[in-house]
């Protein structure tokens, strides 16, 4: 009966100290000098001006500015929106057929009357592109697509000096990169759906197109929307494919330059609009992180709702 | 009659399931060839010469040129040396997988044994700083760490691992399924230390947890580029996608795709032969990562 009244809880917070500390002062703490920068005029001059040779910055004070960094993000013809225009249109390039393809292969791979035979090899292949680094994938598509490259020895268009070209590389070069996980994913949601379901839609007589859009659609939607969120939240964050494939540059035209490719080049420079850069980051994953939780928190209440009545 | 029906709608449902079996193993086997034709084509590469103009279908012979050009004096100064960066990202990722699954481990187990007042706020906490990409503070990270005069050290590569949302939640997930809270009571009747319950009956538990999140953990950082590209300085220091990009920037005259084909090869073996090996089980932690989102 002592023993009982020996209180653990200390306990609790003493293995969680490790992790809150490391949060606060690696990622809590910059966060918030992040918000506090971004509304700043602060940039460090690289001493450019005496010839570039020492790499020793010139000291500014951060001046208080309003939201003048946000304001020239948002003015019309700023690089700084085209950057968001092109990372959204690049995510867009890879995340439509990567969607559509997994989509499909997650229906054929969980099917019962179609029984895929090796489902394990073509899974494991179909994966292997995500563990490997998507440096690695931007370096080889460059050498194959440039000119003098294999690829480009074939098709004789130079596809990576147009902006279309460009993009559609990065897309690609994304889906193969993701398109197996997604697969994964869904495979794991449609397999989570009630199999009595599709047995009694086969008993009424519904047709395969029938049961994928009347039951499977609709059943997987909150993983749908996981995928769809976390992409977004990703592809928001797209850095190394465009980075390596144009040398930090965004070429042609700065149409590949990505929002993190600018955070990137300007930490010792404009540290005030490349705060500013983080802040929308944040915000706007902050806010399909929410719909998603809120979405999902909904479905919930619903469910809980109905088991009680 | 109804009987014949039924027959004949089984053949016609026959004849279209097998229409729809082509279909499906004709997409299989195209995307397995878009998925593996990369890096077949790097393994060519890497035994064809410095200027590689039309593709090849079968092996070159320049591969151990390749291979001596590719350790060379030469090459390490002008891109960073290939045996360092080898060495520094199995540093940065062995420390930071073991770093991050035996932390989130010990938080999870806080948050899964203890009953504590701010146990439902810190859960909370952790599942919506999930969401916060890393480079949403990556301005005020680098800005801080130049501060402390940690930029070109290895700290603010390794440590922040320690705090890993996701592979708390994953830990998490585990534990409610794997680790009864009669095991931690039992442990605790024997007169065993908390901390010591955790290290030495807790962790063997928690075993498979482990081994997914330390893979995932290590592929995650040996592929990163972002965050050493923001902090490191010095070619000595380079990880691997840092001299692969140094490599992008070579111009005509030194320019050799065989060399550099190569050195990716080396690059991604690591990772593809533990993944061939272990694949099932990555992929099973994959699904499970998520089936509750």
């Amino acid at each position: 009966m002592k023993r009982k009244s020996i209180s653990y809880a200390k306990w609790g917070y003493i293995f969680l100290i490790p992790f809150f500390v490391v949060y606060i002062i690696f990622s809590l703490y910059p966060l918030f000098q992040t918000f506090y920068y971004s509304f700043m005029d602060y940039v460090k001059d690289q001493g450019a001006v005496g010839g570039g040779w020492t790499r020793q910055a010139v000291e500014v004070t951060p001046e208080f500015c309003g939201l003048k960094n946000y304001s020239a993000i948002f003015s019309s013809g700023s690089d700084l929106l085209q950057a968001f225009w092109n990372t959204i249109i690049m995510w867009l390039v890879g995340f439509i057929p990567q969607i559509a393809v997994s989509l499909i292969l997650a229906v054929w791979f969980t099917d019962l009357r179609l029984k895929i035979k090796a489902q394990g090899f073509f899974k494991a292949v179909i994966y292997l592109p995500n563990v490997i680094m998507a440096s690695a994938f931007a370096f080889l598509f460059y050498s194959l697509f440039s000119r003098g490259g294999a690829i480009y020895d074939i098709i004789k268009i130079p596809l990576l000096e147009s902006a279309w070209g460009s993009r559609g590389i990065v897309g690609l070069i994304n889906f193969i990169l993701w398109y197996g996980n997604t697969t994964i994913l869904l495979m794991a949601a449609i397999m989570g759906v009630d199999p009595s379901l599709y047995e009694s839609a086969q008993i009424d007589g519904a047709t395969s197109n029938q049961t994928f859009w009347k039951i499977t659609i609709p059943l997987i939607k909150p993983i749908m929307s996981f995928v769809l969120v976390t992409s977004m939240i990703g592809g928001l964050q797209m850095y190394d494919v465009p980075a390596l494939l144009t040398k930090d540059m965004g070429t042609p035209n700065r149409k590949l330059m990505t929002v993190v490719m600018i955070i990137q080049s300007n930490k010792q420079g404009n540290i005030g609009k490349a705060s500013a850069l983080c802040v929308i980051i944040f915000a706007i994953s902050a806010v399909v992180g929410m719909l998603l939780m809120f979405a999902s928190a909904d479905k919930d209440g619903k469910k809980k709702k109905k088991k009680r009545g | 009659m109804p009987m014949n029906t039924d027959v004949v709608g089984a053949k016609s449902s026959n004849t279209s399931l097998m229409i729809k079996r082509i279909v499906a193993y004709t997409v299989l086997i195209l995307l397995v060839i878009v998925s593996l034709f990369p890096f077949y084509l790097l393994i060519i590469n890497a035994t064809r010469g410095r200027s590689q103009p039309g593709i090849r279908w079968v092996p070159d012979h320049f591969l151990i040129t390749n291979f001596k050009n590719l350790f060379k004096g030469t090459t390490a100064v002008a891109y960073g040396s290939v045996w360092r960066s080898l060495a520094n990202s199995l540093f940065i990722s062995g420390c930071t997988s073991l770093l991050s699954v035996y932390f989130s481990a010990l938080t999870a187990y806080a948050i899964h044994v203890y009953h504590f007042k701010l146990r439902k706020f810190a859960d909370t906490f952790i599942l919506i700083v999930m969401m916060v990409p890393t480079q949403a503070s990556a301005i005020g990270f680098y800005q801080f760490m130049s501060k402390l005069g940690l930029t070109d050290t290895y700290v603010p590569l390794i440590v922040p691992a320690i705090a890993a949302p996701a592979t708390y939640y994953f830990m998490k997930q585990y534990m409610a399924s794997a680790l009864p809270l009669e095991i931690v009571e039992a442990a605790r009747i024997d007169g065993c230390g908390e901390f010591k319950t955790f290290n030495k009956i807790v962790t063997p538990i928690l075993k498979p947890a482990f081994a997914v999140q330390i893979i995932f953990t290590f592929v995650t950082n040996w592929n990163n580029y972002f965050m050493p590209r923001l902090i490191l300085e010095s070619k000595s220091k380079y990880t691997i996608p840092l001299v692969l990009n140094a490599m992008r920037y070579a111009g005509p005259q030194e320019k050799d795709v065989g060399m550099f084909s190569l050195y990716i090869v080396i690059a991604i073996l690591p990772v593809v032969v533990v993944y061939l090996c272990l694949s099932k089980f990555i992929i099973r932690g994959v699904a499970l990562g998520s089936v509750k989102g």
